[in-house]
């Protein structure tokens, strides 16, 4: 067997690495997670001539080895460990042709580490059009290293590029440069001290201020006596780097790389002047928003009904197809209906993710940080919260994870804070179902009065978010540097396969991830609601048909009073009970209140439990949506699901901190317990009391 | 007084003199905030906050806090 060759591609951010990964790999890679932390690990595998196979791993976006978070930090401690399965035979840095520059200081740092290099230019399709024209010989023999030409768009260098990995024994290891000329007295000491080191690993170590995990940090441990330099002096020597490094950048480039200013247009600059203007940028992202959320209702309303009625007909046909008995009820009335509450919502989710992925792929997701970062500003956020903020929409989790770019730790822990407010795709359910109850289906100008509802719940979270901040920047007490840097990359046409890829893994990830508690919560809810205790619950025949003797009622009417009067006294009908005291001024009654509980777990369960517990007892091939709209009030009369207990509900979701997942992230971000539990007890209590005040009102 | 990048009008270009390392975080450096090199503002939000700058070839965007400690010679 022959061993596989390992391969970091590593690059600074929008210099479209993620697309050299897709297509080195494409559909053989998979998501995970670095051990011990939430930082999304990306590996592939690719299939290199004569059988040889490398083994990819696509490390997150940083602009240098000096780690500023917790997702360059990986980087680094991948780069400084060669213990590690994973460290690289072979390192390929992706640049953008545009920025070369700023991409080649990254390089030479990497070159600095000796590892074998190899330099991809990707994008270089733009070449001709920013009128630049490349040396390439030239820059392989300054940089000592092999140049990939390619462009992912369209479609060349790929080959080229994998034969050089095939080849990574021929690479050379010299560094391009030599770093340690800006403080030769200092370097002279650690070289003495570490004769067995190579000097650039212990500089980089001395210089992070994040701490290092299980690096073979103990064989260089004794650096730390070496920190005789305060931390405004190492940040002075690391400037002077940088100033070194781009000298030798500069100097390379001059003969290197060929900028013909008079061919090369700029549509960046046209564009930004319109979409990051002070009034016109704001009406055309309000517009952008809008046009999403219309989208998503009208574009899935088809694939979901189909999906609907399949798991419909897929209950009523296991019921008869199967021998009768307890399996089979578990899975005609437990198991099926529960997946059908998931599946029934992919269309959306998809629909999300695919629009959330087209603004980041586009570039546009930039502009909305700098049009929005004076405005956040005032409720304690950054402008880089948005991103946070919209991504909150798809989930609570990757978008909590996505606060590490935010530079200011206040800022960003109350961004964490307020994140769970945004309307989450797992309440997407909840709030499609109880809209297509309760408003009509109306429209006003085009515009349907459902999706306008759903957009109404979209600011209503948005709005909770920043309220929420607002009151956090007064109380909280934390001190921190603001600093703010975003970068304003090309706007690019998003390509279909990075759009794919991620919409298909997203869902993926959603759909195993919430289908395995609701597959489980499913469950539990039938048994529970399936037995009961006492002769009320196993002697249900008997007292429906003493009840009912003398009213000639057909048998069909008989099965459904004995189902009803089954389900109340079932264990999960005395919860239901128990707990209706508290609910009943918001307008619900015990079945809604057994959703209400087990959706503490995670809130798309709730579609799913109201599915359990209606399907059982029935074998009436129906919906969901059309047996809760029959459902009566038991006190007031009337639908139970009339307009104020629909506005209730959708208030109460809106707010309730709901999703166990989102919890256990917050303790790990924030690396403390008072964190999630204050979430969860003044979200919740919160929730409650909306939802009150609007039964109350509206009712 | 000396001028900085947060003086810089819409569409006025002027080139870096000094950074006070204390105040500009390491990043800015990295992406080419440095003496000799020249920097545009190409857009500001409102109230001039924050500023949308190409410097050295790269568009990024930082706030007038952070701008008013790059000193430049404005062209």
């Amino acid at each position: 067997m022959s061993k596989q060759i390992n391969v970091a591609l590593i690059g600074n951010p929008n210099t479209g690495k993620t697309s050299v990964f897709n297509a080195l790999t494409g559909l053989n890679q998979k998501v995970g997670n670095y051990p011990g932390i939430t930082v999304e690990k990306k590996e592939g595998i690719c299939k290199l001539s004569r059988g040889v196979k490398a083994h990819i791993i696509d490390l997150p976006g940083t602009y240098s080895l000096n780690a500023s978070s917790l997702d360059e930090n990986v980087v680094i401690e991948l780069l400084l460990n060669k213990n590690d399965k994973d460290f690289p035979d072979v390192a390929v840095v992706v640049s953008d042709v545009e920025n070369l520059k700023r991409n080649l200081l990254l390089f030479t740092q990497i070159k600095d580490l000796e590892i074998p290099s190899i330099l991809v230019i990707n994008m270089a399709d733009r070449m001709r059009y920013k009128g630049i024209s490349l040396d390439i010989p030239y820059l392989e023999k300054q940089l000592n290293t092999k140049i990939a030409l390619v462009s992912t768009r369209k479609n060349y260098g790929i080959d080229e590029l994998k034969e050089l990995i095939s080849n990574y024994r021929e690479l050379s290891t010299v560094p391009c440069m030599n770093a340690s000329e800006i403080d030769k007295d200092y370097f002279d000491g650690l070289r003495k001290a570490f004769p067995d080191q190579l000097l650039y690993k212990l500089w980089l170590v001395i210089t992070q201020d994040v701490n290092f995990g299980k690096t073979d940090r103990n064989e260089i441990e004794a650096v730390a006596d070496f920190k005789t330099k305060s931390r405004a002096d190492l940040k002075r020597l690391q400037q002077k780097e940088t100033i070194k490094r781009y000298q030798f950048i500069n100097e390379t480039l001059k003969k290197g790389q060929i900028i013909d200013l008079s061919t090369a247009k700029d549509l960046r600059i046209k564009l930004d002047l319109i979409l990051t203007h002070k009034v016109w940028g704001y009406v055309i992202f309000f517009f952008i928003l809008l046009t999403i959320f219309q989208a998503i209702y009208d574009w899935s309303s088809v694939p979901m009904d189909f999906i609907d009625s399949t798991f419909a007909s897929l209950s009523e046909w296991t019921k008869n197809a199967l021998p009768a008995g307890t399996f089979t009820n578990l899975l005609a009335e437990g198991i099926i209906p529960g997946l059908g509450g998931i599946v029934i919502f992919i269309p959306q989710i998809a629909f999300l993710f695919l629009f959330i992925s087209i603004l980041e792929e586009t570039g546009y997701m930039s502009r909305v940080v700098f049009l929005m970062d004076r405005g956040m500003r005032r409720f304690g956020l950054s402008g880089k919260s948005v991103v946070p903020l919209i991504s909150g929409t798809a989930c609570a989790i990757p978008a909590i994870m996505a606060t590490r770019n935010i530079e200011s730790w206040k800022e960003r822990l109350i961004t964490i804070l307020v994140t769970p407010f945004t309307t989450c795709s797992a309440r997407l359910p909840v709030y499609l179902i109880i809209i297509s109850l309760v408003i009509p289906d109306k429209r006003f100008f085009g515009l349907g009065y459902q999706a306008m509802t759903l957009m109404l719940l979209y600011l209503i979270g948005f709005g909770a978010a920043l309220g929420s901040a607002m009151i956090l920047n007064k109380i909280l007490k934390i001190r921190s540097k603001t600093f703010f840097v975003v970068e304003m990359p090309n706007y690019k046409l998003p390509l279909l396969k990075n759009v794919a890829l991620t919409v298909i893994e997203k869902t993926k990830a959603f759909v195993f991830g919430a289908g395995k508690i609701i597959l489980a919560i499913s469950i539990i809810l039938w048994f529970l609601a399936s037995y009961g205790p006492g002769d009320e619950f196993n002697k249900a025949e008997e007292i429906v048909t003493t009840e009912f003797a003398n009213q000639n009622l057909s048998e069909d009417e008989i099965e459904q009073h004995v189902a009803s009067q089954k389900l109340e006294h079932s264990f999960l009908g005395i919860t239901g009970h128990a707990i209706e005291p508290a609910i009943r001024p918001l307008g619900y009654d015990w079945k809604i209140g057994i959703a209400l509980v087990s959706s503490f777990a995670a809130r798309e369960v709730f579609v799913g439990t109201l599915a359990t517990i209606y399907s059982v007892g029935s074998d009436d091939e129906e919906t969901i949506k059309n047996r809760m709209a029959g459902e009566v009030n038991p006190i007031l009369g009337g639908p139970l699901f009339n307009f104020a207990s629909g506005i209730s509900l959708l208030l109460f979701y809106a707010f309730a901190m709901q999703c166990m997942s989102t919890l256990a992230i917050v303790q790990r971000e924030t690396n403390s317990w008072k964190w999630p539990i204050l979430q969860l007890v003044i979200m919740s209590a919160f929730a409650y009391i909306i939802a009150l005040i609007a039964f109350q009102v509206l009712k | 007084m000396e001028a900085t990048v947060a003086h810089l009008k819409k569409g006025q270009r002027g080139i870096i003199t000094d950074v006070s390392s204390i105040y500009i975080p390491l990043k800015l450096l990295e992406m080419g905030c440095l003496p000799g090199n020249f920097v545009e503002l190409v857009q500001v939000a409102y109230f001039s906050d924050p500023m949308y700058l190409n410097i050295n070839g790269t568009h990024l965007a930082i706030r007038k806090e952070t701008a008013s400690h790059i000193l430049i010679d404005i062209l």
